[in-house]
């Protein structure tokens, strides 16, 4: 069984992470992103590569830092207590993940590309509204030696704005993923509107061209790449919604602190004491799950499935606890755009369906734990 | 810290010994309240495979692994210890021996008491001799537990103790109990309370059990009438009791957490449930959907118990941990035993019916939200002492 302590290390780099954010990705810059129309911010992005934030799972061979999974979501933790937005999540920990599983070449060269922050990743893998990758009915067909890419894929986070494209698509005899630009000829690529104000996008391929070289991996064996990057997805994206959920609760606390009613501050009731105490309960459990799933990635990968998914469940639905009772407590000014609470609540919203939702994790602990 | 070569050697040594003494009838199947091994000297073992197994792991220290040896233990280390969890899990193996004696005096004498006091209490609690009972409620002291009332007045060489305990869980099984007493009542309510150690067999004890809603009596009323307790049986110092009452209530709280497995020592929620229903039936799609959020929420619960216990090995612990782990545990445990009872229908209704004592089981985990400070007791400490709400 993993240690469940944060090392010395992790605790030093999420402290170092804390310092740059606070003062280059508060609340407030993503406020000002969302106000300005944008979904990514190139300068701070090229900033968390120069630290090592991008190569944060590229071996030191090709340029990265290598610090590992736990150091991921330590990352991904910091980030989410302040609502940050980066591709972390799809470029640095998923796509680096499946090109780490990849030993060519190319992949080697793709993984330099990453680390220095020059190329950023997307991960279209859903078609349906609901995250179920092995699905996947887009369908490459064979043409001489490449393939044909035609369908629709959608929910393709960061993908309007990223240099490639991770694609999940059927061929004969199985799914298989390709790694192309994300300008090549028929891709339509159209952005989201998300209500949590993050790059998102629909995208349609039209009889697409992908060489074999466009293949990551193996032609039919899509999951023996996918399977450990979404995994690694998956316990980042948790430790994220893991700092979202403490960010909003941290807010809230502050707030019943501070916000005076019947002549007192309204942390004095016992109501509202045990509804933040059910919710720092929560937050507690959940931040073993995250850790134990970072832990899992980096000692038994092959293992780690469930430890991934209880991250997951957990995570989402004490993120969306948090953010719920954040507004409740926070009562009428919880409801208002100008304040910042309401951001956490629809972030919440879309990390609870990306990468498959509370429903989907756990029954796959369940199945894990035969059931 | 152990080298890993050394952790594996520690594995395979004791996953032999395992294999070589744990009966067959001590592994695998529910576990329940009426299956627990307690010792002491009025216990009846069910079987002789249980006490076999009581006595040979006593022999090895492994009835109280992480204690040290000189005490009764086997002296493992942290990483040792999560070892030894996941071979007795591999296997399936139920606790040699449990008692309120490992549970809360143990830790709380390894930390209060004397050379002296370790010497004589501990080995006969680890080999399963002396079973002990909590002496802390009273008529007038639940959650308000400081507020205890039964006296010990100074009598030069020993205490005389008058008074009454309530919730005294198995007191009536017990061969010694552990108490608090007033022994200054013009002190502040926290400052004059002793921490005793009484005998059982003493004049003056009396019991008497209490019939609860199972049907059981696993509780009982302890009355203390001019009981004379020696000088040399205090833990701590005298009218410093509470200190060592909420270093104990801790542990107590933990063990009631059962670190979100009280159920079927770490088995699986779903498979228990299957078993429940009848030939070729189905699990019902909302229980199913309520088992499996049970199960996530029991790993990671269980986690946070394995967490805690890392932090405090690493010297990082949270203080209050144990009331978020005895909130969070029991709260679960009592959701749990009601998917129990709801998979298993009519036949659950009966007692000692065709699932056995399921109805008693499931009406006693309705004290565990109750019992070593309830819910919304373990909810105030959080919000006053974690987040700093309120005066």
């Amino acid at each position: 069984m993993a240690n469940l302590v944060m090392t010395e290390d992790e605790t030093m780099l999420a402290d170092a992470a804390r310092g740059f954010l606070d003062k280059s990705a508060p609340v407030k810059a993503f406020r000002d992103l969302r106000d300005a129309g944008k979904t990514h911010d190139a300068k701070m992005w090229k900033e968390m590569a120069e630290m090592g934030w991008a190569g944060v799972l590229v071996p030191e061979s090709a340029g990265g830092s290598d610090m590992g999974h736990a150091a991921a979501g330590v990352l991904a933790h910091e980030m989410g207590k302040t609502l940050v937005v980066s591709p972390f999540l799809s470029t640095a920990v998923i796509a680096a993940t499946a090109l780490r599983n990849v030993s060519d070449a190319r992949a080697e060269k793709a993984l330099a590309a990453i680390a220095t922050g020059d190329v950023t990743y997307a991960l279209a893998v859903d078609e349906t509204p609901k995250f179920n990758p092995e699905a996947a009915s887009m369908v490459a067909t064979r043409e001489g030696n490449g393939f044909r890419l035609s369908g629709k894929k959608t929910f393709v986070v960061d993908g309007a704005l990223a240099d490639r494209l991770l694609v999940l698509a059927k061929t004969d005899e199985g799914l298989t993923l390709f790694d192309i630009p994300a300008d090549r000829a028929g891709i339509n690529r159209t952005a989201q509107n998300m209500i949590d104000a993050r790059d998102s996008a629909r995208i349609d391929f039209d009889n697409v061209e992908a060489t074999g070289d466009d293949v990551l991996g193996q032609v039919d064996s899509a999951m023996s790449i996918l399977k450990p990057a979404l995994e690694a997805g998956q316990a980042a994206l948790a430790a994220e919604m893991a700092g979202l959920s403490a960010g909003a609760f941290g807010m809230t606390v502050a707030y019943l602190k501070e916000r005076k009613q019947f002549g007192t501050v309204i942390g004095n009731f016992q109501a509202l004491q045990h509804r933040a105490a059910h919710l720092w309960c929560d937050i507690e459990v959940t931040a073993s799950a995250i850790l134990n799933a970072g832990r899992m990635l980096d000692e038994d990968p092959d293992n780690a499935t469930m430890a991934v998914s209880l991250a997951k469940a957990r995570a989402t639905s004490t993120a969306q606890l948090a953010v719920q009772e954040g507004v409740q407590m926070h009562g009428g000014i919880g409801m208002t755009d100008a304040y910042d609470i309401g951001f956490y609540m629809k972030r919440a919203r879309v990390g609870a369906e990306w990468l498959g939702d509370y429903g989907y994790h756990a029954a796959q602990v369940a199945k894990h734990r035969g059931f | 810290m152990q080298s890993n070569q050394e952790l594996e050697g520690f594995r395979i040594e004791l996953r032999d010994w395992l294999e070589a003494n744990c009966p067959a009838e001590m592994r695998g199947g529910e576990a329940s309240e009426a299956s627990i091994c307690w010792g002491g000297k009025n216990f009846e073992f069910e079987s002789d495979a249980q006490r076999d197994w009581m006595e040979r792991a006593a022999s090895k220290g492994y009835t109280v692994p992480t204690w040290p040896v000189e005490y009764g233990g086997a002296g493992l280390t942290r990483p040792q210890e999560k070892i030894f969890k996941e071979e007795m899990n591999r296997i399936g193996a139920r606790s040699p021996l449990d008692s309120f004696g490992i549970w809360m005096l143990g830790p709380a004498l390894l930390h209060f008491g004397s050379h002296e006091q370790k010497l004589h209490y501990l080995p006969p609690i680890a080999r399963g001799e002396i079973r002990w009972c909590q002496g802390y409620s009273e008529p007038g002291a639940g959650s308000d537990l400081a507020s205890v009332q039964t006296r010990g007045e100074d009598k030069g060489d020993h205490w005389l103790v008058n008074g009454q305990k309530i919730w005294t869980s198995y007191a009536d099984k017990a061969d010694w109990i552990f108490a608090l007493i007033r022994t200054d009542r013009e002190a502040p309510k926290h400052k004059g309370i002793s921490f005793l150690l009484i005998n059982m067999e003493d004049a003056g004890v009396e019991t008497r059990p209490i019939k609860l809603i199972s049907g059981a009596s696993v509780f009982c009323e302890t009355f203390f009438t001019d009981v004379k307790v020696p000088k040399d049986q205090i833990v701590g110092t005298e009218n410093r009791g509470w200190d060592v009452a909420k270093y104990l209530l801790t542990h107590e709280r933990e063990m009631i957490s059962g670190g979100g497995q009280g159920l079927s020592g770490g088995r699986a929620l779903g498979a228990v449930l299957n078993e429940s229903l009848g030939e070729g039936q189905e699990m019902e799609t909302t229980l199913r959907a309520d088992a499996m959020r049970c199960e996530v929420d029991a790993l990671a619960i269980g986690l946070t118990l394995e967490r805690y216990k890392d932090q405090a090995e690493a010297g990082t612990g949270a203080g209050d941990a144990s009331a978020m782990l005895k909130y969070m545990g029991t709260e679960l445990n009592k959701q749990r035993h009601e998917l129990l009872m709801a998979a298993g229908g009519s036949d659950a209704l009966e007692w000692d019916g065709p699932l056995g004592n399921r109805p008693a089981d499931w009406l006693r985990t309705k004290a565990n939200s109750i019992e070593g400070g309830t819910s919304e007791v373990m909810l105030s400490i959080v919000s006053r002492r974690v987040l700093g709400l309120g005066a």
